[in-house]
């Protein structure tokens, strides 16, 4: 019995609703790009921005922690997002979450740091294409124009009414990803296929 | 919607953030050194000023941190914000009044004047070149042209009569052009019903049918096939009005570099100017300059209906009304506008008001400027032979352009003595001018045929005049309804005789005829001057644009401030043509002793029809003053509320319907709950397995089949909705002890505690376990709905109160997915799934917790019970939850393991007594009366609620407890909710009540029904009998311990 499940793949939060993300994504010709980016490392990391935990774990990361609310840091792999004062998420690739929780633990060493494996807490979706800002001002009361929220900026806001993290990526056409809590994914998904129904062929 | 800046995120809508009461009351040093009404002072008072007032907020959907602001309580403006620990800073008021007309003294108001002025456009029936449309109205075909409105399509047929009044049933025809149309209000039949239209700003489309109507539509019964959607705008400037003002203000930003929205609610730019055939290049030259400006966004076709807080307006875009039957299924027919403007300019106009004389309301009599823009708009004469009847000198311009379009304009008949350079002109077209007169009666049945004309102040005929049309201007009235709804306050301008804007604490201007201004010149400057303002506010350099000649036109007369006008005996005099309201009914009214015109308009109806009374509220303020003798400055205008025109359901509602109507949230196993026929229950936002019936169950069976094999062999259950919160830091067993009302420091690592969390009042808030996973790290759980106000509420006490602990709280909910095992036969289970745990009692006790593998999966296993039975919860990934279910399955087979849902789970509960927070607690409900005193700590010297256990209400002896309840017979039901009372006899009201029912079930476990209920006293009343009333007769019940299956707990270790 063990062996069977052990032979079944982790599924992920939309795993369910790929094809019908990628079937938008085709009948939009190109406006839209919409994917689930499923597994992503995610690690909560709370910390005193202050203290001599703050350049440790940057240092160990390789990045600076962002300072500035609703920034976002990248260096390789890993994305550092604002989530407060004294908080911040750190992306990284499937798989590597032990590793950074691991690193930042040691980074830190006897300083009062909070760290966090959150990576199966929220799903990550991207939004991408000429139409996607349009697309989620149907739902998101912030202004999304790239001169407000241009490359590296964040927000912790509410897309449809439901709780997200909304991160431009570096390229103004890559899009944004939109990380959401995994019990609410399904739900947002159908509510971006409704939403994206004007710009379908 | 406000938009209240997080120190942290900047502003943000109110929306994301939780109140949290009057700031800088903090908790005291040490509860107990105070005396009962020292801790009553702290847990109920606060201060409640009209003004300035420190308070508490959390960014909840944001950063998560509290901060203080402090708010005006009279006008909602945050004054300031500041973070916690930070001194109040001293706050002025903020910005102050905007005024609606900054700087107007130095703008050039006037154009040339003087002399005969412009020739008006001759021209009818120009949109030759346009598509010819097929319509319907009251079953007759007819044929329109592309860009007409049903109004002028109908007119062109030369069909007036478009509706019947809704309480006199009189014929009514067509009286405007526009938004404030109060006659022809008609229904759509196809290709989609929909009731209550104005003709006016319908536009005609192939194959549209509509109806006239007797003041009344008619919902559609089918559901409507269209989307409507919402989107959110930004924009640096929102230009409301593509008129001259508007045009002018928009041109001043083209180029700009800043981010502006134009709406207009017509198809195309240009406002008065499309009605009075003025300046037609530059408003085609302007149109191409906005339309190719990458920061200029045209709205067309869209009305901004209301004007909230900060700066936020809402407007509905009509897209595809105008397809009729081509509209594309996929584009949304309407769509709602939420703008947040940093700067907003109001280019509204103005609207024409009409005058009370006798029978006012017959079909052909107009206003004039209407009738202006029929003819130059739509190329389209309402008449043959016109009277015109005015007080000033606007109906002027309106009857040259008609007689050039070939309208025999009878005669003008004029309120004012001398009428001045217009008079002049119009007899040089040819046109009688009667100074000094007025008309005093009309006549025709479903359209008017005559005009009788009077010196003015008379009621003897004098003159009568063959016409079929009878256009009224009795002034205008700017349009101020949005400046009013943005809280702007209006002035009376004796000029003018009307009211106009003054100011406003929100950052917006008024620029055009809607601020008063009503010559062109006049117009345009003050726009371009709005326009202009409004960016360099903004930072944006802005230059003023090149603005058009505008012809010169005769000198101005003052106009004439007339209300009422003296006429036929009997003869009706209409104010509200919508609502049929007349001076009489305005006479009766002020008899009656109203004294306000707020409430003449609730005695009489005037004005709330859906027009808004935008062509009678004026007017009927002005008929009020007349009544009371009263200078109409003193009497006001009624208010002014959202929406400005009417604004369908559909369209609010927009795409939150159906499953988009609210977020719902599924577990990782929600896909193989749906393919095993689960029903759902919501709790909170979760959709979580209520029941599993199988074939021809119902609930009952299914419920008591599930609930024998969770009780004799084993069942399982997805509890993936509780809530999850990691407590991590040197200090977080402190700050738990803190929070909970038992001593939660002294559980070992491995072990867990049941753990119940109070308010400061003292009442259950939330329960759940907690399991210590190291020295310095602990995981909550909450109750399944409660999860997110349990975590702000740590959030809370951390960062106010005491953020000088090292403890930091983050939200795992998701990150693990549950299952509980349940049943003698779970151990077996568990034991074949996990050969490295040893399952004995005796290794892995009761609140125990162990890291394993279970079916191969990385797991944390606890030994938890909500059932009283032996129960394991077993933790994994979320993204293996699915794994360890479907072998769960098949490990449990053998023993018959059987999925269960939440109405299993709260029978099992409840007949162990355990209680629901929520359920049978509402905010009044102690760990005491719960009959849960060995949770409540004795040792700790403080803990959040422990104070209150001192005061003398929470010791009373009537407190309501939690016991059991059984009904003497064991098949009947009590419904939750039921209330209980002493007699098996009512007593006179009122009825004393003890208490009420919080849960009720059938048990299988106990062969019969079993409820739980809150009593007055109820431990001490064990045994005794109460009654029930249920469907009108008392049903005898017994009060019985809370615990009634297996009160020993011999089931626990299995």
């Amino acid at each position: 019995m063990a062996d069977t499940a052990l032979s079944a793949p982790p599924r992920s939060p939309l795993a369910h609703d790929a094809h019908r993300l990628a079937a938008a994504t085709r009948a939009s010709r190109g406006a839209i790009r919409l994917a689930e980016l499923p597994f992503l490392a995610q690690v909560n990391v709370r910390l005193d921005a202050k203290g001599g935990a703050a350049d440790a774990v940057g240092l160990a990361l390789g990045l600076q922690l962002p300072l500035e609310p609703n920034t976002v840091v990248r260096t390789g792999e890993l994305t550092a997002v604002w989530l407060g004062p004294d908080e911040w998420l750190v992306v990284g690739a499937p798989g590597s979450q032990a590793a950074v929780e691991a690193r930042i633990r040691e980074a830190a060493g006897d300083e009062h740091v909070s760290v966090t494996d959150v990576s199966a807490q929220r799903t990550t979706l991207l939004v991408a294409g000429p139409r996607a800002r349009d697309l989620l001002a149907h739902g998101c009361s912030l202004d999304l124009h790239p001169r407000v929220f241009g490359a590296g900026r964040c927000a912790q806001t509410t897309l449809a009414r439901t709780q997200v993290v909304l991160v431009a990526r570096d390229q103004p056409r890559a899009g944004f990803w939109v990380l959401v809590r995994s019990s609410f994914a399904g739900y947002l998904t159908d509510w971006l296929l409704d939403a994206a129904t004007e710009y379908l062929a | 919607m406000l938009l209240i800046p997080c120190p942290w995120c900047g502003p943000r809508d109110e929306s994301e953030y939780h109140y949290g009461g009057q700031a800088h009351i903090p908790y005291p040093d040490d509860p107990s050194a105070l005396t009962d009404e020292e801790w009553a002072r702290y847990l109920f008072f606060r201060d409640n000023p009209k003004g300035p007032f420190a308070e508490r907020w959390n960014h909840t959907a944001g950063c998560r941190r509290w901060f203080n602001a402090v708010r005006d309580t009279s006008t909602n403006e945050i004054l300031t914000v500041y973070r916690v620990g930070e001194e109040r800073p001293a706050t002025a008021e903020r910005g102050g009044l905007y005024s609606a007309r900054p700087a107007f003294e130095d703008e050039a108001l006037s154009g040339p004047i003087g002399g005969l002025g412009a020739e008006p456009p001759a021209r009818t029936r120009t949109r030759t070149n346009t598509r010819t449309l097929t319509f319907t109205f009251d079953g007759a075909e007819y044929q329109g042209r592309e860009g007409d409105t049903l109004a002028s399509a109908l007119l062109a047929n030369g069909v007036i009569q478009a509706a019947t009044s809704i309480k006199l049933g009189r014929p009514r025809g067509i009286f405007s052009a526009g938004a404030e149309e109060p006659n022809a209000v008609i229904q759509i039949e196809e290709p989609f019903p929909e009731p209550m239209l104005p003709a006016t700003t319908v536009e005609l489309y192939d194959g549209l049918v509509a109806t006239s109507l007797p003041g009344q539509g008619r919902l559609a019964t089918e559901p409507d096939p269209a989307r409507y959607d919402a989107v959110h705008d930004h924009c640096d400037v929102l230009i409301v009005g593509a008129g001259p003002a508007g045009l002018a203000a928009a041109a001043a930003a083209a180029r700009s570099g800043a981010r502006v929205i134009l709406a207009d609610d017509q198809p195309e730019l240009g406002g008065s100017l499309l009605g009075t055939g003025e300046l037609p290049t530059w408003v085609s030259e302007t149109t191409r300059l906005l339309t190719t400006s990458p920061d200029i966004r045209v709205l067309h076709r869209t009305t901004v209906f209301g004007y909230y807080d900060d700066n936020h307006l809402l407007a509905v875009e009509r897209r595809t009304n105008h397809l009729g039957a081509a509209a594309p299924p996929n584009v949304a027919r309407e769509r709602v506008h939420r703008i947040r403007a940093r700067r907003v300019v109001l280019a509204t106009g103005a609207h024409e008001r009409s005058l009370a004389f006798a029978d006012n309301d017959r079909p052909g009599v107009m206003l004039a400027h209407s009738a202006r823009t029929y003819a130059n708009r739509y190329g389209v004469l309402p008449g043959r032979r016109a009277v015109v009847f005015t007080t000033n000198d606007s109906a002027y311009a309106a009857a040259l352009d008609l007689a050039a379009a070939g309208v025999e304009i009878a005669a003008i008949v004029d309120t004012r003595d001398d009428a001045g350079e217009w008079a002049e002109r119009a007899r040089t077209a040819g046109i009688e001018v009667l100074p000094g007169h007025a008309v005093t009666g009309t006549d025709g049945d479903t359209r008017l045929t005559s005009v009788t004309v009077s010196t003015y102040g008379r009621t003897e005929k004098q003159r009568e005049f063959t016409a079929d049309l009878l256009l009224v201007s009795g002034g205008w009235n700017p349009v101020a309804h949005l400046f009013s709804q943005a809280g702007g306050r209006l002035r009376h301008d004796e000029t003018l005789g009307t009211f106009v804007p003054d100011s406003c604490r929100q950052a917006v201007e008024v620029a055009g005829s809607a601020s008063g201004v009503l010559d062109l010149a006049g117009v345009l400057a003050q726009g371009a001057a709005a326009g202009v303002r409004a960016l360099e506010a903004e930072g944006y350099a802005a230059q003023a644009p090149a603005l058009p000649a505008v012809p010169a036109q005769p000198r101005p007369t003052p106009p004439m401030q007339v209300f009422t006008v003296p006429g036929r005996e009997g003869a009706p005099r209409f104010v509200d043509l919508q609502r049929d309201v007349t001076v009489d009914d305005l006479t009766r009214a002020t008899a009656a002793g109203m004294r306000s015109v707020e409430h003449t308009k609730r005695y009489t109806t005037a004005g709330t029809a859906n027009d808004q009374g935008k062509t009678s509220g004026v007017l009927a303020s002005g008929v009020v003053a007349e009544l009371l003798g009263v200078d109409i400055s003193a009497l006001g205008t009624t208010t002014f509320r959202p929406p400005y025109v009417p604004v369908s359901f559909a369209a609010l509602a927009g795409r939150d319907r159906g499953g988009l109507s609210d977020p719902v949230r599924t577990t990782a196993l929600h896909a193989w709950h749906v393919t095993h026929g689960a029903l759902f229950e919501n709790v909170g936002q979760w959709k979580r397995p209520w029941y599993y019936p199988q074939d021809g169950e119902d609930m009952e069976s299914a419920v008591l089949r599930e609930c024998a094999a969770a009780r004799e062999g084993v069942a399982f259950m997805d509890a993936s909705t509780l809530g999850k919160i990691d407590v991590q830091g040197p200090d977080a067993a402190l700050f738990l002890d803190r929070l909970y009302t038992n001593m939660i420091s002294t559980l070992k690592t491995g072990m867990i505690r049941y753990g119940v969390m109070c308010r400061p009042d003292g009442m259950v808030f939330d329960d759940g376990t907690v399991m210590r996973l190291a020295q310095d790290r602990f995981l909550v759980t909450t109750t399944t709905g409660n999860a997110a106000a349990v975590l702000d509420w740590m959030e809370e006490w951390l960062q106010t109160e005491w953020p000088e602990l090292r403890v930091h709280c983050t939200s795992v909910t998701e990150q693990w997915a549950t299952v509980a095992l349940v049943g003698p036969k779970s151990r077996a289970v568990l034991g074949s799934l996990a050969p490295q745990l040893a399952v004995a009692n005796e290794d892995f006790p009761f609140m125990a917790w162990r890291e394993t593998t279970v079916a191969g999966l990385d797991a944390r296993v606890c030994r938890i019970s909500f059932s009283g039975e032996l129960a394991y919860e077993i933790n994994v990934s979320p993204w293996e939850a699915l794994a360890l279910w479907e072998a769960l399955c098949e490990a449990g087979a053998p023993y018959g393991i059987t999925p269960y849902g939440t109405e299993t789970m709260h029978v099992l509960r409840a007949e162990k007594g355990y209680p629901i927070v929520g359920q049978d607690t509402d905010g009044t409900v102690t760990p005491q009366d719960l009959g849960m005193s060995w949770a409540v700590s004795k040792k700790k010297p403080d803990f959040i609620g422990k104070r209150s256990y001192a005061r003398a209400d929470t010791a009373r002896p009537d407190r309501k407890h939690l016991v059991g309840l059984l009904t003497e017979e064991p098949g009947t039901f009590l419904p939750e909710g039921t209330h209980l009372v002493a007699d098996s006899v009512l007593p006179a009201p009122p009825v004393p009540m003890l208490g009420h029912v919080t849960s009720s079930y059938r048990s299988a476990a106990l062969g019969r029904t079993f409820a739980l209920a809150l009593v007055k006293g109820g431990r001490d009343r064990i045994g005794e009998r109460l009654y029930a009333p249920v469907g009108g007769r008392l049903v005898p019940v017994t009060v019985a311990s809370p615990v009634l299956y297996d009160p020993e707990g011999a089931h626990r270790d299995g």
